[in-house]
């Protein structure tokens, strides 16, 4: 790691998340290779690359979607493996970049995370986070009717209702048109959430992002701010 | 009974003059297969030999089988079980084809034969439907527990189709942290009620398209058809029961085996193409 990145780490005051020589080894090819990087509380962390860099298979593995091979990750300083795996899921939020929207009405796909668990639905958080996302009037709709774009926001509202500490996004804003996007980037500037955003828009990354990270097959290339990173 | 008269009774078999018949009816159901071989030869299908190893391969089975059948058959009732039970390893053999890339699929397979067909078994022998004897047990058990791995088989076929097709659906559930078995349910609930599909056309078309072969067997040696097709119903319920009991289990069972540990959903593999006429 360079003094640069050794600088910006050093700032950290609180730590969410931090990933210890995270490694996920699939067939003999190393997809996500010793990431080790802190993210601190409540900041924006880009995550940016070429395609089959790993950026996906690093948030899989922050939700532990997919168990590492190598290494773990800490939350709140505690190893994750240590928390119920439905616990640190809801702590630890992911939108997907496929949607994966399920049969049914949008505020039954927004109120999914508490509907399966069995939980009472918080409507006033359903609402607020609609009209936020742009989406006031669309409880109602068929989710199979939306657009893509519109598909990928209710995804993020499913995951905002769920109520987690820290976000993982993967290219939330691929589908949508630029005024959804400004939207979107609104929002999630205004959150007290941790945010790890992956994008392969890299002026998105400058927009948002305080510290970011260029992964390259699977391995660090670069860690330091967003500007440092992009340029 | 001892293995001397058990031998004698094998061997009685072949000389029962109701052979002699049998060897003239196949006889003439051979010339019209006959038939379809010269027909296959004149329009040039070219399936004269694949014709004819079929019903040669089929009669040398068939005529083992009942040799083997009319072997069973002089066993002490004792043996009901153990035939039984090779019967469901059998039949889970055949079912683990389909479910081919499911984890835990052979053991949830014979799980779930076992328990779907022989709890139907037991309770309908105690209920007196099933007569307590080998001669009864093994053919109606035997019914029961072929028809519960054919709807193995589909509930498993389908669960995984719906496991590969819904893949990014089930993950985004886990995602939010909700309970791997809510998540999959919808997908357990398509599967069995796929699986159950054609023992439900069955039932709803009895008696009117199909006059199903135990029913036939009965009214042609002479019983009195009510009694028959009361019978015959009494089977098919025995087998819905099973299939029933069978594929809810399986689904639930098989649910169970699709996560690690740490609730993520494994890759689930591709069938074979054993696997897909396997069943």
């Amino acid at each position: 790691m360079s003094p640069e990145h050794r600088k910006a780490e050093s700032r950290s005051p609180s730590i969410k998340l931090e990933a210890r020589e995270l490694t996920r080894v699939v067939d003999g090819v190393r997809i996500v290779d010793s990431i080790s990087v802190r993210i601190r509380e409540f900041e924006v962390f880009v995550v940016v690359g070429p395609s089959g860099s790993g950026k996906s298979s690093f948030l899989r593995l922050l939700n532990r979607l997919d168990e590492p091979t190598e290494g773990t990750v800490l939350l709140d300083g505690v190893d994750y493996r240590e928390y119920p795996p439905r616990e640190l899921r809801k702590r630890v939020g992911l939108v997907p970049q496929d949607p994966a929207l399920v049969d049914g009405s949008v505020y039954e796909n927004v109120v999914r995370g508490p509907g399966l668990r069995g939980e009472a639905v918080d409507d006033r958080r359903v609402e607020t986070t609609l009209r936020r996302l742009g989406l006031d009037g669309y409880a109602e709709r068929d989710a199979a009717d939306l657009s893509g774009g519109e598909a990928q926001r209710v995804a993020l509202a499913r995951t905002l209702v769920n109520g987690p500490e820290v976000l993982l996004l993967d290219e939330p804003t691929s589908s949508l048109d630029s005024r959804a996007e400004a939207r979107v980037e609104s929002l999630l500037r205004d959150l007290s959430l941790t945010v790890v955003l992956v994008t392969h828009d890299e002026r998105q990354a400058e927009r948002l992002g305080e510290r970011a990270m260029r992964l390259r097959d699977g391995r660090v290339e670069r860690i330091g701010t967003a500007r440092e990173v992009v340029a | 009974m001892s293995a001397v008269a058990q031998a004698a009774e094998f061997a009685d078999q072949f000389r029962d003059p109701v052979l002699a018949k049998g060897v003239s009816q196949v006889a003439t159901a051979t010339v019209l297969a006959a038939l379809v071989v010269g027909v296959s030869r004149l329009r040039g299908l070219d399936l004269e030999r694949e014709l004819g190893v079929a019903l040669t391969r089929g009669l040398v089975q068939i005529v083992a089988m009942g040799s083997i059948v009319g072997v069973l058959l002089t066993v002490d009732f004792v043996w009901s079980g153990a035939i039984l039970l090779l019967m469901i390893g059998g039949a889970t053999w055949i079912s683990k084809n389909r479910g081919e890339g499911l984890p835990g699929v052979v053991r949830v397979s014979f799980a779930a034969i076992a328990f779907g067909a022989g709890l139907v078994i037991v309770v309908m022998t105690i209920a007196g439907a099933i007569e307590p004897t080998v001669r009864n047990l093994v053919p109606v058990g035997s019914m029961i527990i072929a028809n519960s791995m054919q709807i193995n088989s589909l509930a498993l076929d389908r669960f995984r189709g719906e496991l590969r097709s819904n893949r990014a659906e089930i993950e985004a559930g886990l995602a939010l942290g909700a309970p791997p078995s809510a998540v999959i349910a919808e997908h357990v609930r398509t599967g069995v009620r796929a699986s159950l599909i054609p023992i439900v056309d069955s039932l709803k078309s009895l008696g009117w398209v199909w006059i199903p072969g135990i029913m036939a067997g009965m009214i042609l040696s002479g019983e009195n058809p009510i009694y028959a097709a009361l019978y015959q119903f009494v089977i098919m319920a025995m087998i819905f029961g099973a299939g029933g009991l069978t594929s809810v289990t399986s689904s639930l069972l098989i649910g169970t085996y699709v996560f690690t540990d740490a609730e993520q959903l494994k890759e689930i593999g591709d069938a074979t193409d054993d696997g897909a006429s396997g069943a």
